[in-house]
């Protein structure tokens, strides 16, 4: 905000000669280049890697043989980002609307998780999630949980820790689409005779949709790829698509295989990555 | 704030309170990496002796021992240096990279912009084990062996992405007209980037380094499958987890996440003094 100052929304370019075409260029050329050769020519790579060794046979191998984790990848990435979206919705609109001085502060605590280790907060909630630890005590005390029931190897145990360790992602887009919707609007609807909850639905919720797009976007594509969280805290039954390839991803045999499997997943995300660029432009997704 | 405030008043309150579990929620295990590092883990005997366990994930009984032998597995502490350092070559070079691109996108206005912003947005699209994955195949086809240099190589690639949107945002009000008034009283090139672009642009180029800091250090996905042997520090914990869980882990992440939290601290101060000079 500090950098303001006079200039204020001037069209691209002001100021500036318009014969210089090749100077953007010139700026753009080694970061462009490093995208190329590290990004879109792996992409392609990846895609020749599926294709060898079998062909196309490759891919219906990746789904007779992982057909139920490519399903469990994907339902556990949905309910994740549904679940960050039901707790994460009330935080954003509390800091946007009612924290008043502590929103600063409370931004900060919803980034905090981010200055600790990603591989050492998901241990920590293997300490909580132990077996006598906190949490299964609670569950045992209030009798969710039989006797000798465990949290850690189930469903659950890795879909919270997805949940805990995307749900800043999904905060911070919703604040900053709920920060932005001005305040005339919201206080126009109750002189229209609109009470509390139509003035949410109607105009609060509309405006805010672009925000809970991006951060779902932001936390169903990283749970979807992830394998930590099911390697520390599930069991076998709690496999994802990324345990898969991180098992196989140094025998050479099993490379076109795993090639198809990358490439699955990452058509399937594209695919509704798409979607949302067409809906919002690419501008806003940055 | 506004009138209604008797029926106004369940529903926020419920809403601060949801507010709070949430916020409490994300403290946890926060909470958790710091108070184990002051674990000792392992048991009592029925003699009274202690026995020192190797997983750091039940609570055993106060210490300081982790803090106090901090450097009790050099590997672990030789893997974090390796991290910073590595830390430290991206942020130099995905910063340069970044904001020459940041300037051009805007800056000028050219064809195929849509493209470049495309192209920038990719990256931070794809779940890291599609990025790792297919970097790697690359690196095997061209028979390249993964080390410090396939590391570097894999964090510029998504850090540039990072630095280039980041320092785009903060730039974009910039009046560019300065740059030209400079021209016009006489300031070269290099003087006119030096003392009216660069000083302009510098805040938000921190601010993206930081943040580039904190992602190449915290990285695990992309490099684990890019590293060959070389061990990073998330790459040690990975490893190490196996056979044991040191509480040492515990004392470097607290280290860590005070660290960060001094410089955001140090950073916000900074901007807000900032703020108060211009507004002057």
């Amino acid at each position: 905000m500090a950098l303001g100052g006079g200039g204020g929304a001037k069209p691209v370019g002001d100021g500036l000669h318009p014969s210089n075409r090749w100077v953007p260029w010139l700026l753009l050329g080694p970061g462009l280049a490093w995208l190329f050769v590290f990004f879109v020519i792996p992409l392609f790579e990846l895609g020749r890697g599926s294709l060898v060794r079998g062909g196309l046979s490759n891919y219906s191998n990746v789904f007779s043989d992982n057909g139920e984790v490519i399903l469990r990848t994907f339902v556990y990435a949905f309910v994740a980002t549904v679940l960050a979206v039901v707790l994460g919705y009330p935080l954003a609109y509390f800091i946007a609307m009612k924290a008043g001085r502590f929103k600063t502060l409370l931004l900060a605590a919803v980034v905090l998780p981010f200055f600790v280790t990603y591989l050492i907060r998901t241990l920590a909630w293997k300490i909580l999630l132990f077996g006598d630890g906190p949490v299964v005590g609670f569950l045992h005390w209030t009798g969710l949980l039989s006797k000798n029931g465990e949290v850690l190897n189930t469903h659950a145990a890795v879909i919270g820790a997805l949940l805990y360790n995307f749900l800043p992602f999904m905060v911070l887009p919703i604040y900053v689409s709920l920060d932005k919707i001005d305040r005339r609007l919201l206080e126009a609807a109750p002189d229209l005779y609109a009470d509390g909850r139509r003035t949410f639905f109607k105009v609060t919720l509309p405006l805010s949709l672009p925000g809970v797009f991006a951060g779902s976007l932001l936390t169903f594509i990283p749970s979807c790829g992830d394998f930590v969280n099911a390697e520390l805290l599930g069991g076998d039954r709690q496999r994802m698509i990324g345990n898969i390839i991180e098992k196989n991803f140094l025998r050479e045999n099993f490379r076109p295989q795993m090639s198809a499997l990358s490439f699955v997943l990452m058509l399937l995300i594209l695919g509704g990555v798409l979607l949302y660029a067409r809906v919002l432009g690419t501008e806003e997704l940055a | 704030m506004s009138s209604g405030a008797v029926r106004k008043r369940w529903p926020s309150r419920v809403l601060g309170v949801w507010a709070g579990a949430v916020v409490a929620f994300l403290f946890a295990p926060i909470f958790v990496v710091v108070l184990f590092s002051f674990n000792e883990p392992g048991r009592k005997l029925a003699n009274g002796s202690w026995v020192t366990g190797r997983y750091n994930y039940k609570w055993g009984r106060f210490s300081l021992d982790a803090w106090k032998n901090w450097n009790a597995y050099p590997d672990l502490t030789s893997a974090f240096y390796r991290s910073v350092r590595i830390a430290l070559v991206v942020v130099l070079i995905s910063t340069i990279l970044g904001t020459l691109m940041s300037l051009a996108l805007v800056k000028y206005r050219f064809k195929g912009k849509g493209i470049v912003n495309m192209l920038l947005v990719l990256p931070l699209t794809m779940p890291e084990i599609v990025l790792g994955f297919s970097l790697l195949t690359l690196f095997v086809t061209a028979n390249v062996s993964r080390g410090v240099i396939t590391i570097v190589i894999a964090h510029v690639m998504f850090c540039v992405s990072y630095i280039t949107t980041t320092v785009k945002a903060r730039i974009r009000g910039f009046d560019w007209r300065l740059e030209e008034a400079a021209a016009d009283l006489g300031a070269n090139a290099w003087r006119t980037f030096n003392r009216v672009t660069l000083p302009i642009i510098a805040p938000g180029i921190a601010a993206a380094a930081l943040l580039t800091f904190a992602l190449s250090l915290d990285d695990f996905i992309i490099t684990y499958l890019n590293s060959g042997r070389v061990e990073t520090f998330p790459i040690k914990i990975w490893i190490t987890k196996r056979s044991s869980i040191p509480p040492q882990i515990n004392v470097f992440g607290t280290v860590v996440l005070v660290l960060s939290l001094a410089l955001s601290i140090g950073g916000l101060l900074g901007q807000r003094r900032r703020g108060r000079v211009t507004t002057r």
